[in-house]
């Protein structure tokens, strides 16, 4: 076997199996988003973005993202940071940690549907305590609020993890003796881990940040399950073109849509994050 | 003015006794050598000067100041790490400047400070640059000019030269004893390498197993070792051993040979003698050639005396093979003694 072709015959498969389930379904996508009956057309992205629900859809999945991903950050970062300094039972306190990971995120919207429904668990408790006179439907259209608190909260519950188990990985990659030299050199410990931990991260940090990222604008079952119709996001908008108009070139569309949103934020976090040309990490 | 002075410090890790009662006085301005081989204490000790580790028993004091329940930065000192620690991710420049902006100086004032221990250090031209730019030589120098921008009271150094060529660190050798009589600081050294220990040190303190066997300078250390361990850990090849049997009246039969020694006891000694301290003559200790080592400017002789492996550097012109008798002759006043109960030395 010629050395030098060895490598391309090595990823042959996978490059075939991504091909044929990622690649050609993408092209098809695509063309299905450009085309109507008569050739290319705009129109299908023109339908779905003039629709009444798509700039409430869009907003709701930006502001969900922004108000999730950012705690998430600064959540993981600590939790990261603890771990880190563990000297026992480390692993133990990571694999609990990271349990949410393993439920679905339908489980997880129902999870926490039964914790703030009119009979859950939330509303036993302060009716229990007296707080309350009797249970309340909290997640109606009269509490906005409440619905965004509740997504968000499951959101942060189900997904943190993820960002953390990079983080962890990370942290561990970087040579104590960098600490040792900060300390020596006069920062304190909030220094080092502005001066020397979140520098150093920065390829995890983007990793994290990518997947997390685009993971929260394809936000959809724990929405539809604690929200339903109440919080209309791009994702549920797309399932709604696809199975209840039965509209597949419109759901195409918005497919693209996601995935141009999708792009931008990852090109602003590479960008946002990137290691100075010289410096090596 | 920083004098350190180690009281009683003991260290223990766990169960394991890394370092037993330390006592140790480095004057102002000495460049003082921890020397020993791996796993004999030298780090730990540097470290709890440093800070970086905490004793179980004892004080530290610099410059007239008890510092060991003091953080690292409290302490007046600066130190160069075996693996440099230079920061990849800030240029030459910031990375000198690390500590002097930790410490809130103005602008200007880092930058003249930046600039003078650069050019001290010969790196001015890389002050732009990023760690993964640089060569392993020039990393280490900007290892040493982040200590000495400190303008420290006490430079601690934890094998900086350990991670260079051969060459290069012959050159750093003299270059940072150069550098670092320049700055009037008091250095601690910590190396595994008797020749670096040798040509640098004012003094050296050699480390056993978590003691120090003898601190002295070095020519006191290769000349009048305290203790077996020293006279066979200092010296390349190192001291040679032969066992004495008490013959009364200060005399010592050494294979077969009556010498002069020490009054004392009737129980036998180490008689010790350094390999370049023989001559060939008529009278003397019988020695079987084994192995020759031409080694240019001399003759690195392996031979058996009574049974024991025995080394002498001769004079490069000799003609000598293996399976020869040679009759070495000991000069007499570079023979030393051992009490092989307490390995220490006898006058």
């Amino acid at each position: 076997m010629n050395a030098r072709l060895l490598p391309y015959m090595l990823i042959l498969p996978v490059t075939l199996f991504l091909c044929l389930f990622f690649l050609y379904p993408f092209v098809l996508v695509a063309k299905q988003a450009f085309t109507t009956g008569a050739g290319f057309t705009l129109d299908n992205f023109r339908e779905v973005v003039s629709y009444w629900k798509f700039p409430i859809s869009l907003k709701n999945t930006l502001l969900l993202a922004a108000a999730v991903v950012p705690i998430q950050l600064a959540l993981s970062l600590l939790m990261a940071t603890m771990v880190t300094r563990m000297e026992k039972g480390r692993d133990l306190v990571l694999y609990v940690w990271t349990i949410p990971l393993g439920i679905s995120d339908l489980a997880a919207g129902l999870i926490w549907l039964a914790i703030f429904e009119q009979s859950g668990f939330l509303n036993s408790m302060m009716h229990g305590m007296g707080i309350v006179d009797k249970p309340a439907n909290l997640l109606t259209f009269q509490n906005p609020g409440l619905v965004f608190v509740a997504i968000a909260l499951a959101e942060i519950w189900r997904a943190t993890a993820i960002m953390l188990v990079i983080l962890v990985a990370g942290i561990g990659l970087i040579p104590k003796e960098y600490y040792e030299a900060a300390e020596v050199f006069g920062a304190s410990p909030w220094k080092r881990f502005v001066r020397i931990t979140l520098p150093m991260l920065r390829p995890s940090l983007q990793t994290a940040l990518v997947l997390r990222v685009i993971m929260a604008f394809e936000v959809f079952a724990v929405v539809a399950a604690l929200g339903g119709t109440l919080f209309p996001v791009l994702m549920g908008e797309t399932y709604a073109y696809q199975f209840d108009l039965l509209n597949s070139g419109a759901a195409a569309a918005m497919a693209l849509v996601i995935l141009a949103i999708s792009i931008a934020a990852t090109l602003v976090i590479l960008r946002a994050l990137r290691v100075p040309k010289g410096a090596t990490i | 003015m920083a004098e350190i002075q180690i009281k009683n410090v003991a260290k223990k890790f766990g169960a394991y006794q890394a370092l037993h009662d330390i006592n140790l006085t480095i004057a102002d301005q000495e460049f003082m050598v921890l020397l020993g081989a791996s796993g004999c204490g030298k780090t730990t000790l540097l470290r709890i000067i440093c800070g970086l580790e905490t004793a179980t028993e004892g004080e530290v004091w610099i410059g007239g100041r008890r510092v060991d329940h003091l953080a690292p930065k409290d302490r007046g000192i600066a130190m160069v790490f075996q693996n440099y620690a230079v920061f990849p991710h800030l240029t030459v420049f910031e990375n000198i400047g690390f500590g002097l902006r930790m410490q809130k100086l103005p602008d200007d004032e880092v930058r003249r400070r930046v600039e003078r221990v650069a050019s001290l250090m010969h790196i001015e031209m890389l002050l732009k640059r990023y760690s993964g730019e640089l060569s392993g030589g020039q990393r280490q120098r900007v290892a040493v000019a982040r200590a000495l921008a400190m303008e420290p009271d006490v430079i601690l150094m934890d094998e900086p030269l350990s991670n260079l060529d051969a060459l290069l660190r012959m050159e750093m050798r003299a270059e940072l004893k150069g550098v670092l009589a320049e700055s009037k600081t008091t250095a601690v050294y910590v190396t595994h390498d008797q020749v670096e220990a040798m040509s640098m040190a004012d003094r050296i303190s050699v480390m056993h197993q978590g003691e120090i066997v003898q601190a002295a300078s070095p020519i006191e250390v290769y000349r009048n070792p305290a203790a077996e361990f020293v006279a066979s850990f200092i010296g390349n090849p190192p001291m040679n051993f032969l066992r004495a049997e008490a013959a009364g009246d200060g005399k010592w039969s050494v294979a077969g040979n009556v010498i002069d020694g020490p009054r004392y006891g009737k129980s036998p000694l180490q008689f010790a003698i350094r390999p370049e301290d023989m001559q060939p003559a008529g009278d003397g200790l019988e020695a079987k050639v084994k192995i020759v080592e031409p080694l240019g400017a001399h003759l690195l002789v392996t031979c058996e005396v009574n049974g024991t492996l025995f080394r002498a550097v001769l004079d490069s012109d000799m003609e000598v093979k293996r399976g020869d008798m040679l009759t070495l002759a000991p000069q007499t006043d570079r023979v030393r003694w051992f009490d092989p109960e307490t390995t220490l030395a006898v006058a």
